[in-house]
């Protein structure tokens, strides 16, 4: 260990290089980190196309913007580049940028996989989003891409699709296997594994999570890759095989996917909660290992994705209660954040806007899927907008409104600079807003039975329609303000102290901000 | 450092491990799939040939209803129906059935006929000792033929199930590989195949 501190020592006053070969070559978790959340941002904003497409073509019922081949295309595209492109890397980013500065560590402890990490995942959207380009055109099959549809009857483009899967998949497992390294390896003297914040604690839990499922992932579309091209028959039941199968292997890496893109914002909301309640997390113990239990339940509840498909009754019965079980442990967490925040000296910067509103609707997210859960009532709402709503709640004032809260946290860290708070608390409102217009009109037209992915609807569900259209519209919009404060706050204004929030704790505001290129190259001591 | 890089080689060792495992546990669950659905019958497809005693003491005196249904696959241009389409039978005795197919196209075809049964529950409680559908069906161009299934209905059939439907889908075989080489072609003249 003293041989590391030494090299660093002499070459302590390296910066970054110089052009593009910085960012190409950099092994720096700093620079690595703000490559992922750029790129992440990016594709955010490309998968927010795509649905400004789906809404613009759902505003009016009928036919008017897009055939419904393209529409097709979009719902899958917004899918696979939301999940995928936008939401995992972003928390590979945070990951990267605060996992060494929280737990003292120079830097991530495979930095050479790291660069290859981010820069695999380009190289994968490239190829996902130039289907959209080629005969045929682009995945059409919906995000969670069943057999036969993708498969028998997918477009030639398909073979890409898996490619790019694959690649993504290799990204992640390696992001997922730095994390590990990283936490066991690197932490400073005297923080244990009971110290170690509840962002590390979450990424650990998601790491194998990852770990576990993205080879199965890979699994899968191996063998869709195998049937379209090889003759197999693994999905195909006229050679001996079952479509079925595709939908237990899928969703058996899609649950815990899931929980894939909200653990970490788990763990995020609870830095922030206690920082601007000016209190300590209320049962910091039963955090972590309510984490670990979501995370084990998450391997045992996945064909609630598929009670309609023909489960025997004994079968349903067990999805039923092993997902209303997970109820549980996600119920401790939010009583703890709620506990933090109770009798707490509260004030309400951005990051706590968005952790607040984080707590509140997803756990309107989550009651909707506990309505999801059992099993006989799901025969009404499967693939009805009422699952729209649902995920969209859980994933988007859950996971993402998760990463803005810490974007706008850790900001002044990055940047050194405040952020414009009464831009950030715009933002906020309008963001909150124009979701909640978007989404839950959605819980009604499910209900009354309007299905997903079609580009069309009956004439009844025209209202509620218009007014989710016009708040996916608004929310859409908002995101280009979020990117005007960022580039506002990286250019300058006010100076940000080391630890700009009165209330925050932990070691990443030791090192000063702007964090310097190269921070504890000496080992922080933690008592 | 040293022994910081060789712990950090060890992590990196075990979570590849479990990578490769997890990989494999992903197609480990084919078969997996397979035997479960074998066991418990939920899925419909009633096992291959049955091997006990054809008449293994007196039949049941309950009645149980039989029905057989027939469809073909996609672009399956066969005529293929059975030749009974209801039938009373006592658990335990053995029963013949046809079914008769004909090919109507000016070429020699394969065909597969898969199996399913309605409700799932009576899966276990149905055995062939004879069936058409364990073999492919090879006609040519405008050949008839009539296929026997031998079946079995079990005298353990729970009490509440009193009609069974037995559905055969028939699927084109010669044409699956021709699609396969298609698609093949088609991709390639578009500039799109990779790894096919």
């Amino acid at each position: 260990m003293s041989a590391v501190i030494d090299d660093h020592t002499q070459e302590h006053d390296h910066g970054p290089a110089g052009g593009i070969t910085r960012w190409l070559l950099t092994t720096n978790h700093k620079d690595i980190g703000t490559m992922y959340l750029i790129f992440s941002f990016s594709m955010f904003l490309l998968g927010g196309t795509f649905a400004m497409v789906i809404r613009a073509e759902l505003f009016y019922p009928g036919l008017q913007i897009v055939e419904p081949e393209f529409f097709n295309q979009m719902t899958t595209m917004h899918g696979l580049v939301m999940v995928f492109g936008a939401v995992m890397p972003a928390f590979v980013g945070l990951a990267n940028w605060m996992i060494p500065l929280m737990i003292g560590a120079p830097d991530m402890a495979l930095p050479r996989m790291n660069n290859w990490s981010f820069w695999l995942l380009p190289c994968a959207f490239l190829i996902l989003v130039s289907t959209l380009f080629m005969s045929g055109g682009g995945p059409n099959f919906g995000w969670t891409f069943y057999a036969p549809l993708s498969t028998t009857y997918g477009p030639p483009s398909t073979t890409f699709f898996i490619f790019a899967i694959h690649i993504m998949g290799v990204s992640s497992i390696m992001g997922a296997i730095n994390v590990i390294a990283t936490v066991l390896n690197l932490r400073a003297p005297g923080m244990t594994l009971m110290k170690m914040p509840l962002f590390v604690w979450t990424w650990l839990i998601t790491a194998f999570l990852l770990i576990a499922v993205m080879p199965v992932l890979a699994g899968v579309v191996t063998m869709m890759l195998m049937d379209i091209n090889f003759g197999t028959s693994f999905f195909d039941a006229s050679g001996g095989g079952d479509p079925v199968l595709f939908q237990h292997v899928f969703w058996f890496f899609g649950h815990p996917e899931v929980y894939i893109m909200i653990l970490p914002a788990f763990g995020a909301v609870s830095q922030i909660i206690p920082a601007f309640s000016r209190k300590r997390l209320f049962g910091y113990a039963s955090m972590v290992y309510a984490t670990g239990a979501i995370a084990l339940l998450s391997f045992l509840v996945w064909a609630h994705h598929m009670f309609t498909v023909g489960i025997p009754v004994a079968g349903q019965l067990f999805f039923m209660y092993a997902t209303m079980l997970i109820a549980v442990p996600t119920g401790v967490k939010v009583f703890n954040w709620v506990a933090t925040m109770f009798r707490g000296a509260l004030t309400f910067e951005a990051p706590m806007l968005f952790a607040i509103a984080f707590v509140i609707l997803f756990t309107i997210g989550g009651f909707s899927g506990l309505m999801l859960a059992i099993s006989p009532a799901d025969f009404q709402y499967h693939d009805t907008y009422f699952v729209v709503a649902h995920f969209h709640y859980v994933l988007v004032p859950g996971a993402i409104f998760g990463i803005f809260a810490s974007a706008y946290y850790w900001l002044p860290k990055w940047t050194g600079y405040m952020y414009d708070e009464s831009l950030a608390k715009a933002h906020f409102w309008m963001s909150f807003i124009g979701m909640n217009l978007a989404f839950f009109p959605m819980h009604f037209l499910g209900l009354a039975g309007m299905p997903r992915r079609i580009p069309d609807y009956a004439l009844q569900f025209a209202d509620f329609n218009m007014i989710s259209s016009i708040g996916a519209f608004m929310f859409g919009a908002t995101q280009i303000l979020f990117l005007l404060i960022v580039v506002k706050c990286a250019r300058g204004g006010v100076a940000a102290a080391a630890k700009p929030w009165e209330g925050a704790e932990g070691l990443e505001w030791t090192v000063p901000s702007p964090a310097p290129y190269h921070t504890f190259t000496t080992p922080p001591v933690v008592e | 450092m040293t022994s910081n890089k060789r712990s950090t080689g060890r992590v990196v060792t075990w979570c590849m491990t479990g990578v490769v495992g997890m990989f494999a546990f992903g197609f480990a669950l084919v078969p997996l799939y397979d035997v479960f659905c074998d066991i418990t019958g939920i899925n419909g497809k009633t096992g291959g040939r049955y091997q006990a005693g054809v008449t293994d003491g007196e039949a049941d005196s309950r009645l149980i209803t039989v029905q057989f249904i027939a469809q073909n696959g996609p672009e399956m241009p066969w005529v293929f129906r059975p030749m009974t389409r209801n039938i009373k039978v006592h658990p335990g005795e053995a029963i013949t059935v046809n079914y008769y197919a004909e090919n109507p196209t000016d070429q020699a075809m394969v065909a597969q006929a898969v199996p399913s049964l309605s409700p799932s529950e009576g899966t276990l409680y149905f055995h062939k000792t004879e069936c058409f559908c364990f073999t492919q069906q090879a006609l040519a161009a405008g050949e008839t033929v009539e296929m026997p299934l031998v079946f079995i209905v079990d005298k353990a059939l729970p009490e509440h199930l009193r009609k069974l439907t037995l559905s055969y889908t028939l699927y084109d075989q010669g044409k699956l590989q021709q699609a396969a080489a298609d698609t093949t072609v088609a991709a390639s003249t578009n500039g799109l195949a990779v790894g096919g």
